[in-house]
């Protein structure tokens, strides 16, 4: 975009790789320099991954967040579709249910946590719920918005071919929807990764979000805390390029602008 | 004497927006005949787009009847394929998907028979398993007539397909349909605003007025294929219409 | 006609009353114990009080990481080296949930207002940097040529090339962030400060189990999180900032 020269294959790696090392340079020196006795340098944070690799406590944390926003997930994502395709495919529905979603897409799921308690009491199914909650409307918004933005031409083209409401929805409205589908799950996917880690330091004790806040509260272990908060960075990151993966299927391939 | 195929009788439409009441189309009667290729001419927004839905019964008339095979139109019927510009074919299907989209009533081997003949006639062969974003225009829209075809309609409406292509490409397209044409011999009512192209084209001309379209005329192209388009012939019919629409021939 | 949404909220509100008075001892409040809930709360001058507490903080959370994002995201998206440089950087921080950091923040701020303005800003910032970035490279080429061609300083291609192509999406970006923010405060407000309507909810419940005030804060919540959204749309659709919706 800009008026230099295009740039060198090896720069692709040259220039995170250089960045990288001066954000790590920068860290180290300043935790020395200011002679902190509290935060972690990036070598104390490595030796506090490998310990808690070690004790099998990283393993089980992380499975038991991934298995929440599994379980949550795809409840938003099997209860949020058919309602977004309903609600894209007769506005008249939309139009009377929407005010009532607008005021309860705001309320953050953490919002919900007393209510979600009162329910189902402290555990797994609190954090679940809160994760379907946050999930939720993503999806049955992307899926309103992709049927709404199905070309009349489409449609028109399905009905002239003698194609029965039902055959229409399925054969034409989905798969022309599906791309803005995918990105609405993409993104509600990271949504679900976001709340589980607050709802775990909040309502559960386990998984990656209970690991940062219990390792600050059981005796300060920054190291720990900043392990944690990377290895949910990691894993979020994993899970939205495996997302940006499927999104490289060649029957929906179509609907995506792909940067280089 | 050739039968008629499909009859537009005292059809009248008016759109109404906000209390407004828009008329676009006023009286038109027309009869076209079974096999024919017939072209509808006009100047843009004289509503012959519209006209062209009223038949594909995508639209009901405010007053008057269109009937094809003496039976009124109700709604949108496999036997009358709409063609639009390169843009109405399904982006998620394979070529072979787009073709085969209109078979699902058939066997799985008189599909497969079907979308191979007409891959072959279109002049896709090669291409079956490509998707519509890795085609070029051209082939596009070769792919939309394909799939029209592959229904077996009595009548195909076309829209301006052409109009997207490059001038080029819109010259080998118009000979690609017309032999088409040639062999299938489906009655094709074919909208455009380039008036050489219906000339070129067709058996006859309907020539629209301005809004509300009427129509002012209709002209009989007897000139055989192939038709040269240095003929004394062509070039005074295609001046008729000029002259019809009202516009001078020199710039 | 637009009597059918009301009409679906208020059945909605109807079929809450009946399930609550058919199970007397249950802790959910229904909805005219809400509205009494409100009532108190703004008698006693807390609900003003509370909800100016949280937008001051999404304010200037939101603030500061538009100004620091947008610019930022502006150059990253313009110099594709830059881009390849900081991208992992981003990538890695971005799915990290601002709850995450309450620990860190804590230890740098303290518990307060500092903390909850440091954690709105660190989840504002990077969707707002990653709009600028997309809203830069989607610009389409032939608008930077023609700046070029007709040899526009780099001050004047940033005031008419890239400046108004931009805008659009950033409009855009801003809103859907403002969103994001809101919801974030609550949360931020639950953990690390004393007022505000997250603080409500966790207060209310915890010092007497009062649901009511606790159901109360929600609906507080999603009818300001509405309002702040439709304000921002009818930005969107002042007049000078439209041409980028003609697709509509």
């Amino acid at each position: 975009m800009n008026s230099l020269a295009q740039p060198h294959k090896w720069e692709r790696f040259f220039w995170p790789v250089l960045t990288a090392g001066v954000f790590l340079a920068v860290w180290q020196f300043s935790v020395v320099w200011s002679h902190t006795k509290v935060f972690p340098s990036p070598h104390d944070v490595e030796k506090g991954l490998i310990s808690l690799a070690r004790k099998n406590v990283l393993w089980f944390d992380i499975v038991d967040s991934l298995r929440r926003v599994a379980i949550g997930y795809s409840a938003a994502a099997i209860l949020g579709i058919p309602l977004g395709l309903i609600l894209g495919w007769y506005p008249a529905a939309n139009q009377v249910v929407n005010p009532a979603m607008q005021i309860l897409r705001p309320i953050s799921p953490i919002a919900w946590i007393p209510l979600s308690i009162i329910f189902f009491g402290v555990g797994d199914n609190a954090a679940i719920f809160l994760i379907f909650l946050g999930s939720f409307f993503p999806i049955v918004v992307a899926c309103i918005d992709g049927v709404s933005n199905v070309p009349s031409m489409f449609r028109r083209a399905g009905r002239n071919f003698g194609l029965s409401p039902a055959q229409l929805l399925l054969k034409v409205v989905f798969p022309a929807a599906l791309p803005r589908i995918i990105i609405g799950l993409r993104i509600s996917l990271g949504i679900a990764w976001l709340v589980v880690v607050a709802a775990e330091m909040i309502a559960v004790d386990s998984g990656l979000g209970y690991l940062v806040i219990d390792s600050r509260n059981s005796g300060k272990h920054y190291d720990l805390v900043v392990a944690a908060m990377l290895m949910i960075g990691v894993i979020g990151l994993i899970l939205d390029l495996g997302f940006r993966w499927l999104e490289r299927i060649r029957s929906v391939r179509w609907g995506f602008r792909h940067e280089s | 004497m050739l039968e008629t195929k499909l009859s537009v009788e005292h059809v009248n439409m008016v759109f109404t927006r906000d209390a407004k009441s828009m008329p676009v189309l006023e009286e038109i009667d027309l009869d076209v005949r079974t096999g024919e290729f017939l072209c509808i001419v006009g100047p843009s927004g004289c509503g012959k787009s519209t006209l062209l839905n009223l038949m594909g019964g995508f639209l009901p008339p405010t007053s008057g009847s269109i009937r094809i095979d003496g039976e009124i139109v109700r709604g949108p019927d496999p036997r009358r394929i709409f063609v639009f510009q390169e843009r109405g074919v399904f982006p998620w299907l394979t070529v072979e998907g787009n073709i085969g989209f209109g078979l699902f009533k058939l066997s799985r081997a008189e599909r497969d028979r079907r979308i191979a003949h007409y891959i072959q006639m279109v002049g896709l062969k090669g291409f079956e398993q490509t998707y519509p974003n890795e085609l070029s225009g051209g082939m596009k829209q070769r792919l939309e007539v394909a799939r029209a075809l592959a229904v077996d309609p009595d009548v195909l409406f076309l829209d301006e397909p052409f109009g997207a292509l490059d001038s080029i490409t819109r010259l080998t397209m118009r000979s690609e349909l017309l032999r088409i044409w040639e062999t299938e011999r489906n009655t094709i009512i074919f909208v455009t605003h380039d008036i050489d192209e219906a000339v070129q084209l067709a058996d006859r001309v309907a020539v629209m007025s301005n809004r509300p379209g009427r129509i002012q005329q209709i002209v009989d192209i007897d000139i055989p294929h192939p038709r040269d388009i240095n003929s004394p012939r062509y070039l005074e019919l295609r001046a008729g219409i000029y002259k019809q629409i009202g516009l001078a021939h020199q710039i | 006609m637009r009597l059918r949404p009301l009409a679906f909220l208020g059945a909605l509100l109807l079929l809450w009353q009946i399930a609550v008075s058919r199970h007397p001892g249950h802790l959910l409040p229904g909805p005219l114990e809400v509205l009494r809930g409100i009532f108190e709360l703004a008698q006693h001058g807390l609900l003003l009080k509370y909800i100016v507490a949280s937008l001051f903080r999404v304010t200037w959370g939101f603030a500061l990481a538009a100004v620091l994002a947008i610019p930022l995201g502006l150059l990253i998206g313009w110099y594709s080296r830059a881009e390849m440089a900081f991208n992992p950087l981003i990538q890695i921080l971005r799915p990290i949930s601002p709850l995450a950091w309450i620990p860190i923040a804590i230890l740098w701020f303290g518990v307060g207002d500092l903390a909850a303005i440091f954690l709105i800003f660190l989840c504002c910032f990077f969707p707002l940097l990653l709009t600028a970035i997309q809203a830069v490279r989607s610009i389409p080429e032939v608008y930077v040529n023609a700046g070029r061609n007709f040899g526009l300083s780099p001050t004047a291609m940033v005031a008419h090339v890239l400046y108004p192509a931009v805008i659009p999406q950033l409009i855009i970006g801003l809103r859907i962030t403002l969103g994001v923010a809101w919801l974030v405060v609550v949360a931020a407000e639950m953990i690390a400060v004393s007022s505000g309507l997250g603080f409500l909810i966790v207060d209310a419940r915890n010092a007497g189990n009062r649901y009511d005030l606790v159901v109360a804060g929600m609906v507080m919540i999603g009818i300001i999180g509405w309002l702040l959204d439709i304000g921002m749309r009818s930005l969107e659709r002042v007049k000078s900032f439209r041409w980028g919706y003609s697709e509509d």
